[in-house]
């Protein structure tokens, strides 16, 4: 059967702005089917986005959802899981976003553990803003503002998140639409700060600048260099060069900062009777 | 996900309706390049249904369209 997404996304909204080949749409469709799987309901759940491209995904589906400044979507998004537990709060956005400007909110909302899912889609680039070089650009690659070449070594988002203490990371591609749904809705239903990572494509100001001959041949690449991480256990350091693992990172139990927050709730209240 | 092989694909079943909204469709071509079967074919900037009997319904150009525009009725 074909899926039904117009029936979570606000009417009159398509066409989107998104550039012909824009892989955001691809990842908005899998946010859609994962939201579904969940059996999420629009009262109950939070979008919360930056500034971007890709920060623009909430302003099309049908649910709760908050547009905020560039680079903070994890600190609004604190503030609603605090105010209010019992929502399942999802951000949304780009690199640059949330590993630039907003790299220290995205840190500490690791750090914390809190229990919300953050699905950043890794373009590579400042796609909005005509294609400034992002602390995810890869070493060598072009952008307006690295005409020769990125001198600067590059960030892998899901190991940052790692390293910052999430307790769930995932990554996979704009290629791999089934396999976005199945993490998202995996990074929802885990008590903790869930990060899934999608590998995502940019023709307009990443594509053009660095040869690609078009859109589908940046998904070939994104499909060619990815390795589930199953797979890549059983492969040399050669063979995996230039590769990227796909699949989930990382898993753990922790304690949830929503859970950690409410025993200083309770603590503080039976000091002051 | 990998596509699978062309000539390796068993079609079963009726002939699914393919469904494109030329207003959403901004010609990408990503579902008529990774169609197993060469369903779709691009002409100029909207994508057609050429070889709909050849459809395996593997919806995988549903999945990948990145601006809704292309729906595969099964049934
Ligand atoms: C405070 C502030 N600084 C800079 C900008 C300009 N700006 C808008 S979007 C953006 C980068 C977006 O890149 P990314 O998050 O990777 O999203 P993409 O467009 O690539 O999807 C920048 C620098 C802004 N809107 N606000
Ligand atoms: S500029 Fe890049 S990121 Fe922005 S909509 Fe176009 S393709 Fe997508
Ligand atoms: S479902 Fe789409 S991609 Fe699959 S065979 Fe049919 S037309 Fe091709
Ligand atoms: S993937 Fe979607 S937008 Fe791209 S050519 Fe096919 S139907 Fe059109
Ligand atoms: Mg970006």
């Amino acid at each position: 059967m074909a899926y039904d997404y117009e029936k979570s996304i606000r009417p009159g909204k398509l066409p989107h702005i998104w550039c012909p080949g824009c892989g955001h749409g691809i990842v908005m469709k899998g946010l859609i089917r994962a939201m579904d799987s969940c059996g999420l309901e629009k009262n109950n759940t939070a979008l919360v986005s930056g500034i971007g491209c890709a920060s623009r995904l909430p302003g099309y589906v049908d649910m709760c959802t908050l547009h905020t400044a560039h680079g903070r979507a994890a600190a609004f998004a604190t503030g609603v899981k605090m105010a209010k537990p019992e929502m399942t709060v999802i951000c949304l956005g780009g690199d640059g976003d949330g590993t630039a400007i907003g790299g220290n909110h995205f840190i500490h909302a690791c750090r914390r553990n809190i229990d919300m899912t953050y699905v950043i889609m890794n373009n590579f680039i400042y796609g909005m803003t005509g294609g400034q070089f992002s602390p995810c650009t890869p070493t060598g690659m072009k952008a307006s503002t690295t005409p020769y070449g990125n001198p600067d070594p590059t960030f892998d988002i899901s190991k940052l998140a790692i390293g910052a203490g999430a307790t769930f990371v995932a990554r996979t591609t704009a290629f791999h639409a089934t396999q976005i749904d199945k993490l998202i809705a995996e990074g929802i239903k885990h008590k903790g700060m869930a990060v899934i990572e999608v590998l995502d494509d940019c023709p307009t100001t990443y594509g053009r600048r660095n040869k690609f001959r078009s859109v589908v041949d940046m998904m070939k690449k994104l499909k060619e260099n990815a390795v589930p991480v199953q797979a890549a256990s059983k492969m040399t350091a050669e063979q995996l060069q230039g590769k990227f693992l796909t699949g989930v990172l990382y898993k753990e139990d922790k304690p949830e900062y929503i859970e950690q927050y409410a025993k200083v709730i309770a603590k503080a209240q039976g000091q002051a009777s | 996900m990998s596509s699978p092989k062309a000539e390796a694909v068993q079609k079963t079943g009726a002939t699914p309706r393919i469904e494109v909204i030329e207003r959403y469709c901004k010609g990408c071509s990503i579902c008529a390049e990774f169609c197993p079967t060469k369903v779709l074919e691009m002409e100029t900037f909207v994508v057609k249904v050429v070889k709909p009997e050849a459809c395996i319904k593997c919806m995988q150009c549903e999945l990948r369209c990145p601006d809704f525009a292309i729906k595969v009725h099964t049934e």
